[in-house]
């Protein structure tokens, strides 16, 4: 703008008799201001150079190790104990020797056990985020904002059940199964730990935890808060290690009750394992979920939620929305929005307060997203990913998409666990319905639109454990959470998720 | 300045524009505009940001005890809104962007910042409540501009919008903008009164198609609560976008200019919002400043912005806060 075109006397542009003024680096400041310097968690939280396994109150040393490495550093963290025959076959024996007390214990005293455990996860609850961020990659906004808040919240809605479960089950005397195996995943550590271990807890039942061998720090933090708050020995044990520990763990006599939320795969080998005994068994397996948008959707919030749907956690969620699905007449500026959203998206140190992404949880994670992204782009191509540069030591992915996916390529059927987007296009309400059941998952879907009666159509015909309405991976206690079809049974959260431990 | 708007569109039009404007989803919006806030702006960024928010600032007071002598101080604290600058900072702060006063007070204004690179801005048009009739404010505008107003800030007749008389609204956004001739000219929709996101969106819309490249909407007159908030800035920020861009459909190109007012007390609200229109308006390359970052097209409309601004400025470069006096005479 000059002055010869529309007279207008601004500071910035017009250079005439402003001798002191002329040309304030206004596109300087706004540079600085746009590369958003390095604001690092300055908290350093201490971790021990070794970790038993939590048995019986007590963390106990194993004579086989592992370490644990910071993916966004690759240095090694700490070393974990490797929990054989030996440590389970304690751990189980303690649970089964605490399960009577415990279970006899009245409803408003474990409540105050519980009530105390997720206060002091409040009061921990920075170094938890930092720890979380350190072992598993994930930006410290997140664990900051929503794992170690969510975890806490976990355990005050349950402590709140523990005295009220004869409402829960109206008609009978509600009674805890005894001994709970837990084996959880490494995409939200502690938030997973206190999904299992409330509601097991609230209703007088055992556990034993396992942790999965990425991102064991947090959970074992869980396990001295559980010494601090005094819980008695054997309730909550925590026995870390790999597939075998957790094999060993609900291969178990002892056990009563199996818990599992992982891969589909890991998944279907353990209900194999289980079917031919007695014991309780749910699964949160894996997820390949549709978020569906109508042209009359809002759009740019719709793209909001697209990008929170697949690229939260990098991608590390089980009910990430991971295909796309967008009403063809506006896919052109739904595609074009959404690069744009992606390119303001920051990849890098999980430690600075502005990473949106921040590391995949394992080398093993990235080469299998690597995998996909090859097979991608052969079969699918219109591949785009957003611009930037990641750091050169770590395990990294930034934020990509398929355009112009068909529902028969691999990036399309299979759940790839990371930031990588599958779109698809539409034309009417029934084709939508059908692509995004096209599928041997279930566990959620997002519906975008401005229309009230085609909301509740469409979420009528999905196949989903949760179907989100203009919204996308909002997380609450209160409501419950589980998967369709091979996206495993049983639900977590709510009045529903004390179901799995009552008998 | 072109003013081809004017003499091509219909009533029509402007129905259409507003049934075309796309709808808002509330939940989403305003999560969005909560997420700005989280980002952590420091050190050089920080000090970047606050000279930026202070060279956007259109220095304001609109009252009814306003005097000659109130707003020659106002002037001051415009041109040099920290006057130990250089003893303590070992640098010139920028000055404010424009003064903005009511129209009586535009050739003190005027006289005040001549020579400066201040631009003079004048509430126009029966601010606030634009309860006049359509004669007597666009005379208003008149009058505001020989006196030497570079800049009019208008308020739409927010009884019409909501009434559903879109083309009247329009057709007054264009005769003031007529009448502005090569003055800049922005749009007050007063969202506080607008109460619903759709609406601010189908007004944005609105005030968009109706105005030149480079004038400006504005959020609030400052009169009513509440004035500006974040998601209702990023409502209309996206409309912005949409012009910019049109996606898919016959993109403008035209760069129309934003302006929250009211209610933007601290400098951290200013980086909150330097932050979203970093993210909304580009830019198109990433590690890049968007093309919104420049007072030619982004304002905050306040007045004691500027005291926190400058304070925090102080802040960084000493090591402690200001106390009350360090500010007397500002």
């Amino acid at each position: 703008m000059t002055t010869a075109t529309n007279g207008s006397r601004t500071a910035v542009d017009d250079a005439q008799g402003h001798g002191r003024l002329a040309g304030p680096p206004v596109s300087e400041w706004a540079a600085a201001f746009a590369a958003y310097a390095p604001a690092p968690e300055s908290v350093k939280v201490e971790i021990a150079p070794a970790y038993g396994a939590f048995i019986n109150g007590r963390f106990v040393e194993t004579s086989a190790t592992f370490e644990t490495v910071n993916p966004a550093t690759e240095a090694v963290l700490s070393r974990v104990a490797a929990c054989g025959e030996e440590e389970i076959d304690a751990a189980v024996a303690a649970a089964r020797e605490a399960f009577p007390k415990w279970a006899a214990l009245p409803g408003r005293e474990r409540g105050k056990y519980l009530f105390r455990i997720a206060r002091r996860i409040q009061e921990r609850a920075r170094e938890l985020a930092i720890l979380e961020t350190m072992d598993g990659g994930k930006p410290i906004r997140e664990s900051r904002d929503v794992d170690i808040p969510l975890a806490a919240l976990h355990f005050f809605y349950y402590a709140g059940w523990a005295d009220k479960l004869k409402y829960a089950v109206p008609g009978r005397e509600p009674k805890p199964l005894g001994v709970c195996a837990q084996v959880i995943p490494w995409n939200f550590p502690l938030l997973m730990a206190a999904w299992k271990l409330a509601p097991a807890l609230a209703c007088g039942n055992t556990c034993v935890l396992k942790p999965a061998e990425t991102t064991p720090l947090t959970a074992l933090r869980l396990a001295e808060i559980c010494q601090e708050v005094d819980l008695p020995p054997g309730v909550v044990n925590i026995v870390t290690g790999a597939g075998e520990t957790g094999r060993l763990l609900v291969e178990h006599g002892g056990v009563d009750k199996v818990a599992f939320t992982g891969s589909t795969g890991v998944g279907k080998r353990i209900a194999k394992a289980v079917a031919p005994t007695k014991k309780r068994l749910t699964l949160e397996l894996g997820g390949k979920s549709a978020n569906i948008v109508f042209a009359d959707a809002s759009l740019d919030q719709a793209v909001e939620g697209i990008v929170q749907g697949i690229y939260f956690n990098q991608g590390h969620v089980c009910c990430a929305g991971s295909r796309v699905l967008v009403e063809e007449s506006v896919l052109g500026e739904v595609v074009e929005k959404l690069k744009h959203r992606m390119s303001t998206l920051r990849v890098g140190d999980p430690l600075d307060k502005n990473t949106d992404l921040g590391a995949i949880n394992s080398r093993a994670q990235l080469d299998r997203i690597e995998h996909y992204l090859g097979a991608g782009r052969e079969e699918a191509g219109g591949f785009w990913q957003s611009p930037g540069d990641v750091p050169t030591k770590g395990y990294w992915c930034k934020p990509c998409l398929f355009e112009g996916v068909q529902p028969s390529h691999v990036v399309a059927r299979e759940e790839i666990f990371g930031p990588v987007l599958a779109v698809m296009s539409f034309r009417t309400p029934e084709e939508a319905v059908a692509r995004a059941n096209e599928t041997p998952y279930g566990l959620a879907a997002g519906v975008w639109t401005d229309k009230g009666s085609k909301v509740r159509w469409v979420a009528k015909q999905l196949r989903a454990g949760v179907v989100w309405m203009n919204t996308y991976n909002r997380f609450d206690p209160t409501s419950p959470f589980g998967g369709y079809k091979e996206s495993g049974f049983g639900r977590e959260g709510g009045a529903h998720g004390l179901m799995p431990y009552l008998g | 300045m072109t003013s081809s708007i004017a003499n091509t569109r219909t009533k029509a039009d402007d129905v259409r524009t507003v049934r075309e404007a796309p709808s808002v989803d509330a939940v989403m919006l305003e999560q969005r505009a909560v997420g700005f806030k989280t980002r952590s702006i420091k050190t050089a960024s920080k000090i970047a940001g606050l000279k930026l928010a202070l060279s956007m600032t259109d220095l304001t007071t609109l009252e009814g005890k306003d005097s000659p002598e109130k707003v020659r101080a106002l002037c001051q604290r415009a041109i040099r809104p920290m006057p130990d600058d250089e003893r303590v900072l070992g640098e010139r702060l920028p000055s404010v962007a424009a003064v903005c006063v009511y129209p009586r007070m535009v050739g003190v204004a005027r006289e005040c910042v001549e020579g400066t690179g201040i631009c003079v801005a004048s509430v126009a048009t029966g601010f606030p409540s634009g309860q006049s009739s359509i004669g007597v404010r666009l005379r208003e505008v008149e009058e505001a501009v020989a006196a030497g107003a570079d800049e009019i800030d208008m308020v739409i007749s927010r009884g019409a919008f909501l009434a559903g008389r879109y083309g009247e609204v329009a057709e007054e956004i264009r005769e003031t903008a007529a009448a502005c001739g090569r003055a800049h000219l922005k749009v007050i929709l007063e969202t506080g009164e607008l109460v619903t996101y759709d609406n601010v969106r189908r007004a944005s819309d609105l005030a968009i198609a109706n105005i030149r490249d480079g004038d400006f909407i504005k959020t609030s007159t400052g009169k009513v609560s509440p004035a500006a908030t974040m998601p209702v800035t990023l409502c209309m920020l996206q409309a912005i976008a949409d012009e910019f861009v049109r996606m898919g459909r016959s993109g403008s190109g035209r760069k129309i200019g934003m302006k929250p007012a009211g209610g933007i007390r601290t400098a951290k609200d200013a980086l909150h919002y330097l932050v979203m229109v970093q993210e909304t308006l580009g830019p198109l390359t990433p590690g890049e400043a968007s093309p919104w970052m420049t007072p030619t097209l982004f304002r905050f409309g306040a007045s004691s912005l500027v005291d926190d601004l400058v304070r925090q400025l102080r802040r960084m470069a000493t090591g402690v806060y200001a106390a009350g006096y360090d500010l007397a005479g500002s």
